[in-house]
């Protein structure tokens, strides 16, 4: 931007010099696409008040308090079709997050191993890296996401011919059927010790940070934390006698019933995020690997840490820096890609959204719900990640 | 912002704006020289373009009929073919004239969308359908069933209902597109469909082994399906609601596409008027329309059974009897009112 | 001083050895790739028993039990499901891909009709590929043509209503065509309009930069499946009574916005990687803000950005598959269509028509991958 006023002509206020003055061009401009927008935004808000006043159409969200009359398949939280239409979104939202969290983990387990992979030494194991990087790729996640609804549908057995699991499970292509745990009087006593491990946990390793700062001596943090973290919560549900029952699932006429069951369309949903998302993730890790400088690892066998120690405390964490800002994307990627579900019926936001649209009418308000949902998600998830990328961040002292 | 402007000029310039449809629909049509008709994606049988682009089915010749009314040719007429979300929009936004595409009738649909409905060219009902060999006889018997159906449409919402109000659980499997449902139900992913009863039979059809299945006896809601138009033009909404009713009069006079011209020289009066041979008639003028306008639909599409009977009747694969489409002469509820 | 005495000095060079066998052979490549140490030769063993137990079934599968002629279903039913395939067969029925080859291309596009895609594709071809090759002159002109003359005349033959061109409606547009026309115009329209937003978002003008970060950040924050629902469901709404846009064209905004956001990230990208020389350079020499962006700034960071051009192209492309969704008929829509097809379902008509859609979309996208890389390649002139 040719942002430095020119010198202004001796008489000054002509209007040449208005015209060639850059503050003024781009007020001039700023201004006239301000009215543009307005009107434009106008425009739209006066013929779409018209329309919804033609077609009869109430606006407001105050539809979000009626009953929605419909039923739905998997939810997190009690649901029936004498919820209201706001409590079906909700039910739709959870269900985003649970596909999106559980896919994020496993997206970055399979991505991380087929990254690794890809740089092996071994031939066979780089090359069915890369072919499993190039087929997921470029393939639209629609696809994935057909292709394994088809395949989890076609690899599972009928209902009759349930696959009987340990511990009272059954598989069959209605899902995974499992006991409901039913927690009795005095329950609360569990997340109590959670919690108070959690403290201690983090308590433990604050102390030994701290000593082995000051006498270099090295304490076992992880498995003091594991032993409390398991440890306490036991302890507590044995003091409180105990108090769950399991509700067995048990073959009806037609299906299981009771229990709680994984839906198959969860189950291909969070696969196919998972692979395919893996697939970009694979290659964020592998750029970040390779933009690690080789002087790093030399440096590191020449202090003499071992292979792995120098790919824990030298490489890792440098390559970190490189594989965050992408890797963020990828997860918003995954999360928006989670949409999808809608293909194949699992009952996510745009799914249950979808059907309020259709059975109200209420487009604009629906949609608006959807944009403010994913965008606050993708700004949460940006905030969050700024911030451990700013942790993780070189420091130059 | 900048881009809503774009693409509305784009769309302006490329596609040409239909002029303001409020006032007289037929005017616009006439102006313009075709129906813009609203229509099923694909549903074969009522609406459904065959691989080299045709529009047929039960619903198609409904539009087909009305451009035989105002044109006298049916060939000027052109599809929207829209999915359960879009089509009420695409006729409020004045994207179509006229609506014919399986929708329900229902008092929201006819207050608070701003749609008119008058006239019922279909009787339809709930059902279900299931394999042969879970040996169910009645849909009482399907508690704790798992069942397909598709989303955002009053199948879903009669499927809760029904459930609930005969006490009965089941778990619903719920697809956006219908597609689905069926590859869904094929799979074994769940153990019964439900959908409106002429649906089911078309879709049983398309099933590798229909022979294994059954639609259940039970209705469990009444869907009539009818066309609609948007509220606020009369004299539109008269002209598709007498297209209707012009087609079932002519099945009751026995009025056929291949006896309507010697029918011209009936005796019969009540036939001469609809026809629009009588010297004085003005009918057809006092819609709009010529007076041959009656004609003009049975000469060119047939009468409501030949309609009904080409696309979805017991020749056609999808073998619907006529049921309570049937005449009200002969046990139906098809009933036109008098034209005179 | 002692003299040295030179006892002996060669004076040919050794003849050069053969490499130790164990390097040299096959075995050498195997020991050093596959089984170096423990662990490696573990994996090699895990490896193969995954080839071993997926690939034979996949390729039996897919080539020599699938089903490669047939008038109808019979051909890949088995014996019990009223077909003529042995019992416990299955296998691919390439038969149902052969059949309905041409609605895959074209949907339900007049057959008569056909000879207009296939001309405009061929136009597209004659228009592509001189661009996509470095070497040959005249890019500006060849871009001219190829996304601003070339999608008009591309409209106009492909919907008619003209001249000899009979009028084809958009709904009955269909199959790969769709794909392909939704990713290119998504393409054409996104280019300029992500330059101008990448742009403003640089701009100083404090309006213009906001109505930008605005625009890009709502648009890449949510998924494709809800600007397509907005432009699908809302756009009729937002329009005067009695416009009205055809549904092709509502998808087609929809991706074309998506792109466009996408694409004012990619710009951006280049933009900031252009040295800031290069602007106090134009600055100097007196050029005014569109002298300095048109001669300047643009062709260096268009030519960083190419590759991150043709990535966001691979991406649009597969995107357009979620038009299937709003009920357009795209490939995979009309694939999937074809599914309730009576004349051709079968138990493996989904799996086939999917992997040939699959096969298709990873044809066009491996093949806009690699040329991505070779452009890398090409324009790496050490500009880091």
């Amino acid at each position: 931007m040719t942002d430095h006023a020119e010198a202004a002509p001796p008489d000054g206020r002509s209007l040449a010099s208005y015209i060639y003055n850059p503050k003024f061009r781009g007020l001039f401009f700023q201004v006239l696409t301000l009215a543009i927008t307005l009107f434009v935004g106008w425009w739209i808000f006066d013929n779409t008040t018209e329309n919804l006043a033609r077609s009869n159409t109430a606006s407001g969200y105050q539809f979000l308090n009626g009953r929605a009359g419909f039923d739905i398949g998997q939810s997190l939280i009690p649901y029936t079709s004498d919820s209201t239409y706001g409590r079906a979104i909700f039910v739709g939202f959870l269900n985003t997050l649970l596909v999106a969290s559980v896919g994020i983990v496993t997206a970055t387990v399979i991505g991380f191993i087929i990254g690794l992979g890809r740089l092996s030494r071994n031939w066979l194991i780089a090359k069915l890296c890369t072919v499993y990087v190039e087929v997921f790729r470029n393939i639209p996640v629609l696809l994935v996401i057909f292709f394994f609804y088809k395949g989890v549908l076609g690899a599972l057995p009928q209902v009759r011919d349930s696959l009987e699991l340990p511990f009272s499970m059954f598989l069959n292509n209605r899902g995974l059927a499992f006991p409901k745990p039913v927690w009795g009087d005095g329950a609360i006593l569990v997340p109590i010790a959670l919690l108070l491990a959690v403290i201690a946990a983090l308590a433990v390793a604050q102390w030994a940070k701290a000593r082995q700062a000051a006498t270099g001596r090295q304490f076992r943090t992880a498995r003091t934390a594991f032993a409390l973290l398991i440890g306490l919560p036991i302890l507590g549900f044995l003091i409180a006698g105990m108090p769950l029952t399991f509700d067995y699932p048990v073959a009806g006429r037609f299906n299981l019933t009771g229990g709680s069951v994984v839906a198959p369309e969860f189950v291909a949903l969070y696969l196919a995020l998972s692979f395919y998302t893996a697939s970009f993730i694979a290659e964020t890790i592998r750029a970040g690997i390779k933009g690690v400088p080789k002087g790093q690892t030399e440096a590191a066998s020449a202090l003499g840490l071992q292979p792995s120690n120098t790919t824990r405390l030298v490489v890792v964490p440098q390559a970190l820096r490189i594989i965050i800002p992408p890797l963020t994307s990828q997860y918003l990627n995954l999360t928006k890609n989670s949409s999808l579900g809608i293909a194949i019926g699992f009952p996510e936001l745009v799914a249950t959204g979808g059907t309020t649209m259709n059975q109200t009418g209420q487009a604009i308000e629906v949609v608006s719900i959807w944009l403010a949902v994913y965008l606050s998600i993708s700004i949460a998830t940006s905030l969050f990640m700024n911030w451990f990328n700013a942790k993780m961040a070189l420091v130059e002292r | 912002m900048k881009k809503t402007l774009l693409s509305a000029t784009i769309g302006a310039a490329v596609l040409g704006l239909g002029s303001a449809a409020s006032a007289a629909t037929l005017d616009d049509v006439k102006a313009k020289g075709f129906v813009q008709c609203v229509v099923n994606t694909g549903l074969a049988g009522f609406s459904a373009p065959d691989a080299s682009g045709n529009w047929t089915g039960f619903d198609v010749d409904y539009c087909r009929a009305l451009a035989a009314a105002i044109f006298n040719d049916p060939s000027k007429v052109k599809f929207t073919p829209t999915t359960a979300q879009t089509r009420f929009t695409a006729l409020q936004s004045g994207e179509g004239d006229v609506m014919f595409r399986n929708t329900t009738w229902t008092i929201n649909r006819d207050t608070a969308l701003g749609l008119n409905f008058r006239t019922v060219n279909y009787y339809d009902g709930q059902g279900f359908m299931v394999p042969k060999s879970l040996d169910v006889s009645s849909a009482l018997e399907l508690s704790g069933a798992a069942v397909c159906v598709q989303s955002g449409t009053t199948t879903e919402l009669n499927l809760a209902d029904y459930f609930k109000a005969n006490n009965l659980e089941y778990n619903p499997v719920v697809f956006e597109k219908l597609p689905e449902v069926n590859a869904a139900y094929q799979e074994g992913r769940c153990d019964v469909y439900t959908t409106d009863q002429s649906g089911l039979y078309s879709i049983r059809l398309s099933l590798s082994n229909p022979d294994e299945h059954i639609v259940l006896p039970e209705i469990i809601s009444k869907e009539p399906l009818g066309p609609a138009v948007r509220q606020g033009d009369d004299q539109w909404f008269d002209i598709v609601s007498w297209t209707h009713f012009a087609l079932v009069q002519a099945e009751e006079f026995g009025i056929t596409q291949a006896n309507v011209d010697e029918m011209k020289n009936s005796e019969n009066p009540e036939i001469r008027r609809l026809l629009g041979v009588e010297a004085d008639s003005k009918i057809g003028t006092d819609l709009g329309l010529d007076n041959d306008w009656a004609y003009n639909i049975i000469k060119h599409v047939g009468n409501y059974g030949e309609v009904f009977e080409r696309n979805i009747g017991m020749s056609t694969p999808l073998k619907i009897e006529r049921g309570l489409n049937a005449l009200w002469t002969k046990g139906g509820l098809q009933y036109a009112m008098p034209i005179r | 001083m002692t003299s040295i005495t030179t006892g002996f000095v060669r004076t040919d060079l050794l003849p050069p050895q053969p490499a130790p066998r164990e390097n040299a052979s096959i075995l050498g490549w195997v020991r050093a790739n596959l089984l170096a140490t423990p662990k490696d030769a573990l994996l090699t063993v895990l490896a193969v028993a995954l080839l071993l137990w997926t690939v034979p079934g996949m390729l039996n599968w897919l080539f020599f039990d699938a089903v490669w002629t047939g008038a109808d279903r019979t051909a890949c039913l088995t014996g019990a499901q009223g077909g003529v395939q042995p019992n416990g067969w299955t296998g691919a029925c390439w038969a149902f891909v052969g059949e309905r080859f041409e609605q895959f291309m074209f949907g339900r596009y007049p057959i008569d009709e056909r000879w207009r895609p296939m001309l405009v594709a061929a136009l597209f071809s004659l228009l592509l590929i001189p661009i996509l090759i470095p070497k040959v002159p005249y890019k500006g002109w060849n871009a001219l043509a190829l996304f601003v003359v070339f999608p008009i005349l591309a409209f106009f033959i492909l919907h008619g209503g003209f001249f000899v061109f009979q009028e084809v409606e958009t709904p009955l547009w269909g199959g790969l065509m769709v794909t392909l026309i939704l990713s290119f115009v998504g393409i054409a329209v996104s280019l300029p309009v992500g330059i101008l937003l990448a742009l403003g978002r640089r701009s100083q003008m404090p309006v213009i930069r906001t109505l930008c970060v605005v625009f890009i950040e709502v648009i890449r924050g949510v998924p494709l499946i809800t600007v397509l629902f907005m432009a699908n469901v809302m756009l009729p709404l937002f329009l005067p009574t009695g416009w009205t846009i055809d549904n092709f064209l509502r998808a087609l905004i929809g991706v074309a916005l998506f792109a466009s956001a996408y694409m004012a990230e990619v710009v951006r990208g280049g933009l900031q990687a252009i040295p800031k020389g290069q602007y106090e350079g134009a600055d100097s020499l007196g050029l005014s803000y569109w002298q300095k962006t048109r001669l300047i700034i643009m062709p260096q960071a268009l030519k960083l950005v190419i590759p991150g051009i043709v990535n966001t192209f691979i991406g649009l492309f597969k995107d357009t598959s979620l038009v299937s969704i709003i009920g357009m008929f795209d490939l995979l829509g009309i694939v999937q269509l074809n599914f309730t097809d009576i004349n051709w379902i079968t138990p493996v008509t989904p799996s086939t028509g999917l992997i040939f859609a699959g096969f298709v979309f990873w044809l066009f996208c491996f093949g806009m991958s690699r040329y991505s890389a070779f452009m890398e390649r090409h324009l790496d002139t050490g500009h880091k």
